[in-house]
């Protein structure tokens, strides 16, 4: 394993089971999934989550832009989910790929540690930027979202 | 009730906070608080995933000194640890950091703190460091 790009942890008053469902049933997705700088519309993960399958980050508009492509790694529900992550037209070249892992720990008494690391980014500065700043809110929103059932409201002036 | 260590941020203002076991966003403000655990925090936003050894380069204090702000650093959910193999490396969590911006930030009326900063930069100067 290389040395992880960054590591984000949140510990959320939830079930396992909740955690992995807001991770890849789309219904729930696009209640938290906003995009980074918040005047775009929600995005969705769609696959079957096969280990092997390959999954796409679509974004809410009408044409369903995938704005990021890649394949199931490992799919352990409700525990582990390993993905790459790529840009569409980069799909076919695996050096391309990053590598995002979601981990679901039960901490007892009600709460869930979550933590994402996301790998093999440093080669790409541009994703590197807009990645830092886009997990931090997806993260929190979905903590919200599971916690008090209600996505935050997205920010009017963000820019 | 056992109270666990990580209540949901909702549960503020129910429970009282009691020394020995802070509320989470207590704890964030607390080791928010401190300048040398505010350097690491920026040390680690320099350069993600140090090691102990290597953010003590970087820091006029002992070693133990810096083990122990490390450790409340961790205890506010601000560093996250990552071993590889022996080491243990530190990475920045900034996902406690987001929820006070949305917290205590966003909601005390955005707009009014641009227009602040905007007039003060425009009696100030552009630069945006000069305080």
């Amino acid at each position: 394993m290389t040395k992880p790009s960054f590591v984000y942890v949140t510990y959320i008053a939830t079930t396992p089971e909740k955690v992995w469902q807001a991770l890849v049933d789309t219904d729930v997705t696009r209640k938290y999934w906003a995009d980074p700088t918040s005047d775009s519309p929600a995005h969705v993960n769609v696959s079957d989550w096969k280990t092997g399958s390959q999954w796409e980050h679509q974004r809410l508009d009408d044409a369903r832009t995938v704005d990021m492509v890649g394949k199931v790694v490992e799919s352990t529900p409700p525990h582990r989910l390993v993905i790459t992550w790529a840009r569409p037209k980069e799909a076919g070249e695996n050096s391309k790929h990053s590598r995002v892992t979601f981990d679901i720990e039960p901490q007892g008494d009600g709460l869930v540690r979550l933590t994402v690391t996301h790998e093999d980014l440093e080669r790409d500065p541009q994703m590197f930027e807009s990645i830092s700043k886009g997990w931090p809110k997806v993260l929190s929103n979905l903590k919200t979202l599971l916690e008090t059932g209600r996505a935050l409201p997205h920010s009017p002036l963000a820019a | 009730m056992v109270q666990h260590p990580w209540p949901a941020a909702r549960d503020s203002r129910k429970e009282p906070a009691s020394p020995a076991r802070l509320l989470v966003i207590d704890r964030v403000f607390k080791a928010l608080a401190d300048p040398s655990r505010r350097h690491l925090l920026d040390l680690l936003h320099r350069e993600n995933g140090q090691t102990l050894t290597a953010l003590c380069e970087h820091m006029d204090m002992t070693r133990q000194a810096v083990t122990q702000h490390l450790q409340q650093l961790e205890e506010a959910n601000l560093v996250a640890i990552v071993w590889q193999g022996r080491e243990k490396l530190h990475y920045l969590n900034p996902v406690p950091l987001h929820e006070i911006h949305e917290r205590w930030i966003e909601k005390f009326e955005r707009s009014r703190l641009f227009a602040l900063r905007e007039l003060k930069k425009s009696l100030e100067g552009d630069d945006d460091d000069k305080t």
